[in-house]
């Protein structure tokens, strides 16, 4: 499994390294005195300008989005969000620094039911229950980091398993903190009078703050030296240890970044959906978030969204295209998009913006 | 990496907004309200020629077996549309959608048939977790939200969701059911437990102490255990040693067999064995060996499409009949298609009884069903609710296992009657 997912990342990585020095081209033969007409001049600005530009239009259109869509749909698109924010923590542990997680639900499910049992118990101002949620988890993610030092692969996916196959169970029997499987129903976060959203919208703009500002963190970490410092453990741990990488420090650490990640979605969970149980929360979900972050894209920024997309969709768009049998469907589409696109759809997404800019460059 | 990762995002930008353009926010307001004697209630999803019905089950996942009861329900409603021109002249459209039972989906599903489909009522979640995910939503929406196909006592019990309600018995009135046939066949019997440990074994555990408090029963042992466990074997040799003289065995079908297994090979105890009725189906016992479980007892409250003593029957001969016309590939003698017939059934029987063709009209209708009959249930369990009383169905008949076939035996035993209403 490890090992699958080390050549999707060394693949990734050389499809980025294709598309740089493209890129460094551009200036490059200007500086080489080459009479670049002012037509194309323009058109490599625009291409420079096109990041900024998509960012802009990405966040207009999610801030757009909930005043035009009908509630149902304003939901699903938190969800969406939801499982980014999910997968953007799977993606730090798997993508980025090469370890294997099968129990990611767990972490998922410990963030809901902390927050859930703030809401319930000590009626926490649900602002507040994010930053808990995510600490427990990450505190969890710390501890259960440590058998991550000393395993690798196949025994790694084992024993994050059997984390998640134990939390159903140990859930229904702490009845009297977790409401058994009854599970607990909360009231969900009301929208404070002066925005005039409705609830549906309201509780959108909280997921689409909590995925921004998870997708900055990510940024930010994968671009200092911690996120060099994993990308070298993934890559080679002999090579890594050779040039200085504290090996179990950064090991551990990966776990209860991607814990804590899990955890604050685990915790937006819980204000949009209202509910949690233990059934909420099934081995399943873990295998799912880890199919939707390798569908997405391993070791891209862009993976854990569009694996959010693909985990919240392509379920009930299966069970569309036949009721009978919705899993079968849902499994040959996932080994559909591994055949076309071995580096995920964000791999597929830059080998077509790739492309396009490079028919616009030659003509 | 930045740079490729916006060029990226903008992909994803581009199918965002190809979804946003989907429809604006104000399609959601197409909700319709009646005129007449009934003005101002909701008519979303009905009109004098239709009926828009939604339902969610787990047609995937480890409670799939359970994706058998729409089955029934489409056949009875086709039945009823092609040969009786629908209800009232209404022709039913049943949607159903899976779950794979989890409650995150249910809420889903629950909010596309509402908001998407404008689906008059779901007409049955399924399962404990997804009904409890769903009903703050449904009564927020003011959707009624009919004959949820779980037993816990909770739908009937609550005050705060008057558009949510239950159909089969619930686990505390199967309960009083032992409850009562020990206070007055065994007084002083000494009874041991194994349960599911969650909420319907819970329920059900509870429900049978609180009835048999102040009699001779005594309940001398209980052990539990989880739906992942491998097996029972210790549990049962723990309640072996017990010596109690009555086993009540609270399990769901794959630990119901090994329960009665077990029973069977411990020739040192041999107590009055009652299995409960979600694993005292044939199938359960079969593979036991119908020798093995002579005598066993337990209770029932609908047609079991397996027992020949209804072979001749009108109903069993028209359930027959139609699945086999509107549901060709469907097995009739699964008991769970006869579960969807008998439920679709008592649908038509309560929106027949509704004064007014809307949401309201349906709401108020199935919690003033007066001793209605619906043929697929034994003859004597009716369906019966009441502004104190959100339980339809609260009586149940005793069986004991002969031959080859469960045997009714005692009249039909209305809980209510007997213990009083269930309210907490």
């Amino acid at each position: 499994m490890s090992e699958t997912a080390n050549t999707a990342n060394t693949a990734s990585t050389a499809n980025e390294a294709a598309a740089e020095p493209a890129e460094v081209q551009a200036p490059g033969r200007d500086a080489s005195g080459e009479p670049g007409s002012w037509g194309a001049r323009l058109r490599d600005a625009a291409v420079e300008r096109w990041r900024p530009i998509a960012l802009a239009a990405l966040l207009l259109a999610a801030c757009y989005a909930p005043f035009q869509l009908v509630p149902f749909r304003v939901f699903q698109l938190t969800m969406v969000l939801v499982y980014a924010v999910a997968l953007l923590g799977l993606n730090l542990l798997v993508g980025h620094a090469g370890q294997i997680s099968l129990g990611h639900g767990a972490f998922f499910a410990v963030g809901a039911y902390a927050a859930a049992l703030m809401l319930d118990r000590w009626d926490v101002p649900y602002l507040l229950t994010l930053p808990v949620a995510a600490a427990v988890a990450f505190v969890l993610g710390l501890g259960l980091g440590v058998p991550a030092v000393r395993l690798h692969g196949l025994y790694l996916a084992l024993v994050t398993l059997s984390i998640a196959v134990f939390l159903v169970p140990l859930l229904k029997r702490f009845e009297s903190v977790t409401g058994g499987s009854m599970g607990l129903t909360l009231t969900k976060p009301a929208p404070p009078a002066w925005t005039g959203l409705a609830e549906d919208q309201w509780l959108y703009f909280l997921a689409l703050a909590v995925a921004v500002a998870a997708f900055l963190l990510a940024r930010n970490l994968l671009r200092s030296r911690v996120g060099r410092a994993l990308h070298a453990v993934r890559d080679n741990e002999a090579a890594a240890e050779v040039m200085g990488v504290r090996l179990p420090f950064y090991k551990t650490l990966a776990f209860a970044w991607s814990a804590m990640f899990a955890g604050a979605a685990g915790c937006v969970y819980t204000w949009v959906i209202g509910f949690v149980s233990p059934d909420s929360f099934p081995v399943t979900l873990s295998i799912t978030l880890l199919a939707g972050i390798v569908v997405g894209g391993l070791g891209s920024l862009s993976g854990p969204l569009l694996g959010g997309l693909f985990v919240m969709f392509v379920p009930s768009w299966s069970q569309d295209i036949n009721k009978a049998a919705p899993g079968v469907i849902f499994g040959l589409l996932i080994i559909a998009v591994m055949y076309v696109a071995p580096t995920g759809l964000a791999g597929l997404a830059g080998r077509a913006a790739g492309r396009i800019r490079r028919t616009l460059r030659r003509e | 990496m930045g740079a490729s990762t916006i060029r990226r995002t903008a992909a994803v930008a581009a199918v965002l907004l190809a979804a946003t353009a989907c429809g604006g926010r104000g399609d959601d307001g197409g909700g319709t309200a009646a005129s007449g004697a009934c003005k101002g209630q909701q008519t979303t999803g009905i009109t004098d020629k239709s009926i828009k019905l939604g339902g969610i089950y787990p047609l995937s996942g480890p409670a799939s077996a359970y994706g058998d009861i729409p089955k029934g329900i489409k056949a009875y409603f086709d039945y009823v549309n092609a040969e009786q021109n629908g209800i009232g002249g209404r022709k039913v459209e049943f949607l159903v959608r899976d779950d794979g039972y989890q409650p995150p989906k249910a809420v889903e599903e629950a909010r596309r048939l509402v908001e998407q489909e404008q689906v008059f009522a779901l007409f049955q979640t399924l399962g404990t977790p997804s009904t409890a995910a769903t009903w703050d939503y449904t009564n927020q929406r003011k959707v009624p939200q009919v004959f949820v196909a779980t037993g816990a006592s909770l739908w009937g019990t609550d005050t705060r969701h008057p558009w949510t309600i239950g159909w089969q018995p619930n686990y505390v009135s199967e309960a009083r059911v032992y409850a009562r046939y020990l206070k007055t066949d065994r007084p002083a019997a000494k009874v041991a437990v194994l349960y599911q440990n969650d909420d319907f074994g819970k329920d059900l555990l509870g429900g049978f102490k609180k009835a048999i408090a102040g009699s001779g029963v005594k309940v001398v042992a209980e052990q539990s255990y989880e739906v992942s466990d491998p097996s029972i074997d210790p549990q049962m040799r723990n309640l072996a040693g017990s010596k109690a003289d009555v086993f009540l065995n609270v399990t769901t079908p794959k630990f119901g067999s090994q329960a009665l297994a077990a029973d069977a090979r411990n020739t040192d105890w041999n107590p009055l064995h009652i299995v409960n009725n979600v694993a005292a189906s044939r199938t359960v016992l079969q593979p036991v060996g119908f020798k093995n479980v002579q005598g066993v007892v337990s209770a029932t409250y609908y047609k079991d499409p397996t027992d020949p003593q209804w072979n001749d029957d009108a109903e069993m001969r028209l359930y027959r009949a139609k699945m086999k016309q509107y549901a060709p590939g469907a097995d009739p003698n699964i008991p769970y298609h006869a579960f969807g017939w008998a439920v679709a059934s008592s649908f038509h029987k309560a929106m027949q009884a509704a004064k007014c063709p809307t949401r309201e009209g349906l709401r108020d209708s199935v919690r003033n069903l007066n001793n209605v009959q619906v043929d697929m249930l034994l003859p004597g369990v009716t369906l019966q609710t009441g502004p104190d009383d959100g339980f339809p169905i609260e009586s149940m008949q005793l069986m004991r296992f002969k031959g080859e076939r469960w045997e009714l035996f005692g009249n039909v035993i209305d809980t209510r009657k007997e213990f009083g209403p269930l309210t907490d």
